[in-house]
């Protein structure tokens, strides 16, 4: 196992509000890290950090050793892809169109379409169902159908690292399964290095091989889920009262919220 | 596994060299191109004694007793329209896709605004008061004065609307406001002006391309030159730049500085096209938009914003002179008729969608 990419000692915020200070973190090659956290603790901050969308007040974050801040960007991107929360993609943009523009670190002035580019959207949009789709516009897909099409476009990146902010937002329960799925198989079939950012805890606990817990812009604990995610460490963090059982299913921790004392199940 | 294929685009493949073609695109600019030539033709044929194709030709080629009127009066009077369209609709096209935004033109850019507030200021500053200066300051003056205003225009809105980064409605809202209160400047120094100046400065800032000569075509010319094929080496960038910043920079582009050298482009253009002609409105808010209809793309399509623009400006001026004949329009009353229905066509689409 080799760190593929590192967080040392960074601080993170917009202006003078400081979100995340003096955090360390390493992902490792090959596995699935989810960061879960109450609103607000700094998680979708850290991932843009770590997807250089964001420059560290202090401190620094490594690719593959080097500081991602002094490569050149369009080298960054096809070691690593990015897909933001909520991304927004022009009207009347057909699928093909989206995902053919993950190519674009691989593409100059006379290299635009070359049959290598051609395959990877291809095999892009066949792993995530979507070939039949590929003339659709956008706007035509449903949620989940549309976050296939971005993640295809992060895919056709060709990389093998893969960070994604919240990919299951707004999507319905099926929906945010088919996608996890989705992730799933990448990782295992197609060896993917993936850091997400979830707040499903129940998903998160399923769908990832590390957890990592933030509270206030700190990381609180690291590791297996199984370790991860307790009683007391729900407490700590998310000040939630839970009790936790074995997932009937995939026999990862399954958190059953308690509540207050006055709330229903009190 | 048959690979998948873009909408309206061809691939051609040799080697390591790939290039994509799109049919449609293609057709739509050579279209354009063939408007533009007998858009020049019939602009040459018009005027106060009308010529036939034979003579024009004739004087062209060095002969015929016509030449002075044709090469020197005429020919540069289209060439102005072309150029100056083309400029426009491609400075339309780079601020639309930076902007992300279909009713962003160079005017909200502060280009239009700020070189009509200059000029205004230049022809009623040195008119009658200083006595005289005016006639040779029209010549060179006014241009430079108009270039110069632009740049400037361009520079307070951008700086007005940077804050940690560009916000492409932020950048919209900021030029409206910009461009409001340029106007008013501009209306104030005329009501102080001298009659006759200010009527040659309304003359200027609605946008004309009457009397205009080489030395109006030179400067478009050689701006377009230096900055097509720069834009044109940015447009991969300007169709990842579509994207939003996030995924713009997921993609390997260094976002701040590639928005700054398209911008600055932009800003280049549509200033060397006023100084040429005056605000010309409309052109630059509706060539790119009509052009990626006609491509059939998601984005503006540079080369044919630029040629669909030099078709509007054209189509238009003859418009301008034909209309009410002997009586000359300025150009850019015949666009800013065509412009205000479009505009509000664009509003009460992007209201519908915004609801839907």
């Amino acid at each position: 196992m080799n760190t593929r990419l590192e967080a040392v000692d960074i601080r993170l915020g917009y202006g003078d509000r400081v979100i995340v200070d003096g955090l360390d973190l390493g992902i490792e090659s090959g596995t699935i890290t989810t960061i879960i956290g109450p609103n607000g603790c700094g998680k979708s901050t850290l991932l843009r950090a770590l997807g250089r969308l964001i420059k560290p007040l202090n401190g620094h974050v490594l690719l593959d050793g080097k500081r991602i801040d002094r490569m050149p960007s369009r080298e960054v991107a096809r070691l690593l892809g990015v897909l933001p929360q909520a991304p927004a993609a022009p009207e009347g943009l057909t699928v093909a169109d989206l995902v053919a523009r993950g190519r674009h670190p691989h593409q100059t002035w006379y290299r635009q379409w070359s049959s290598g580019d051609e395959t990877a959207v291809t095999e892009a949009l066949e792993r995530t169902g979507l070939l039949d789709l590929a003339d659709r516009p956008l706007d035509e897909l449903s949620g989940g159908q549309r976050q296939r099409a971005w993640i295809s476009m992060a895919l056709a990146q060709g990389t093998g690292l893969l960070l994604l902010d919240e990919p299951t937002t707004f999507l319905d329960l099926a929906h945010q399964i088919e996608v996890l799925e989705l992730v799933d198989q990448l990782h295992a079939k197609a060896g993917k290095t993936v850091v997400m950012v979830l707040h499903d805890l129940n998903l998160a606990a399923r769908y990832a091989d590390r957890l990592v817990a933030m509270r206030d812009g700190r990381v609180i604990a690291a590791g297996p889920p199984g370790d991860v995610l307790t009683e007391g460490l729900l407490a700590e963090v998310f000040g939630l009262n839970a009790k936790i059982i074995t997932d009937p299913v995939a026999g990862t921790p399954l958190v059953v919220p308690i509540g207050t004392a006055n709330g229903r199940a009190g | 596994m048959t690979g998948v294929r873009l909408p309206h685009a061809r691939p051609y493949r040799a080697g390591k060299v790939s290039w994509v073609v799109r049919p449609r695109g293609v057709a739509a600019g050579l279209t354009g191109l063939a408007l533009i030539a007998v858009l020049i033709a019939l602009s040459l044929r018009i005027g106060d004694f009308p010529l036939s194709l034979g003579e024009i030709v004739e004087s062209l080629t060095g002969t015929g007793g016509n030449h002075f009127v044709v090469v020197e009066l005429r020919l540069p009077r289209a060439l102005t329209g072309v150029l100056v369209g083309a400029a426009l609709g491609l400075s339309g096209a780079i601020t639309q896709s930076i902007a992300r935004n279909a009713l962003a033109s160079p005017d909200i850019l502060g280009v239009t605004s700020g070189a009509s507030v200059t000029v205004v200021a230049l022809i009623v500053a040195s008119g009658t008061v200083y006595g005289g200066a005016s006639g040779s300051l029209a010549g060179v003056g006014v241009p430079v004065a108009a270039l110069a205003g632009g740049l400037v225009g361009a520079l307070i809105v951008y700086s007005l609307a940077w804050r940690r980064g560009l916000d492409g409605y932020r950048l919209v809202l900021v030029g409206v406001g910009v461009a409001a209160v340029f106007t008013n400047v501009k209306y104030w120094l005329m009501t102080t002006g001298d009659v006759n100046d200010s009527t040659r400065a309304m003359v200027w800032i609605s946008g004309s391309l009457n009397g205009r000569g080489w030395e109006h075509v030179a400067p478009v010319a050689y701006a377009l030159v230096v900055l097509v094929p720069l834009c044109l080496a940015g447009s991969r960038v300007l169709s990842a730049l579509r994207f939003g910043d996030e995924t713009a920079t997921g993609l390997g582009v260094r976002l701040n500085t590639a928005r700054a050298l398209l911008l600055l482009a932009a800003v280049l253009l549509a200033a060397v096209a006023t100084a040429a002609a005056g605000p010309i409105t409309f052109v630059a808010l509706a060539a790119p938009q009509i052009a990626l209809r006609l491509a059939g793309v998601a984005q503006p399509p540079l080369v044919v914003s630029a040629v669909t623009g030099a078709v509007l400006t054209s189509a238009s001026d003859l418009v301008a002179r034909g209309l009410f004949a002997p009586v000359e329009l300025p150009v850019g009353v015949v666009t800013a008729v065509l412009g205000a229905p479009y505009l509000i066509y664009l509003l009460i689409r992007a209201r519908r969608e915004g609801r839907s």
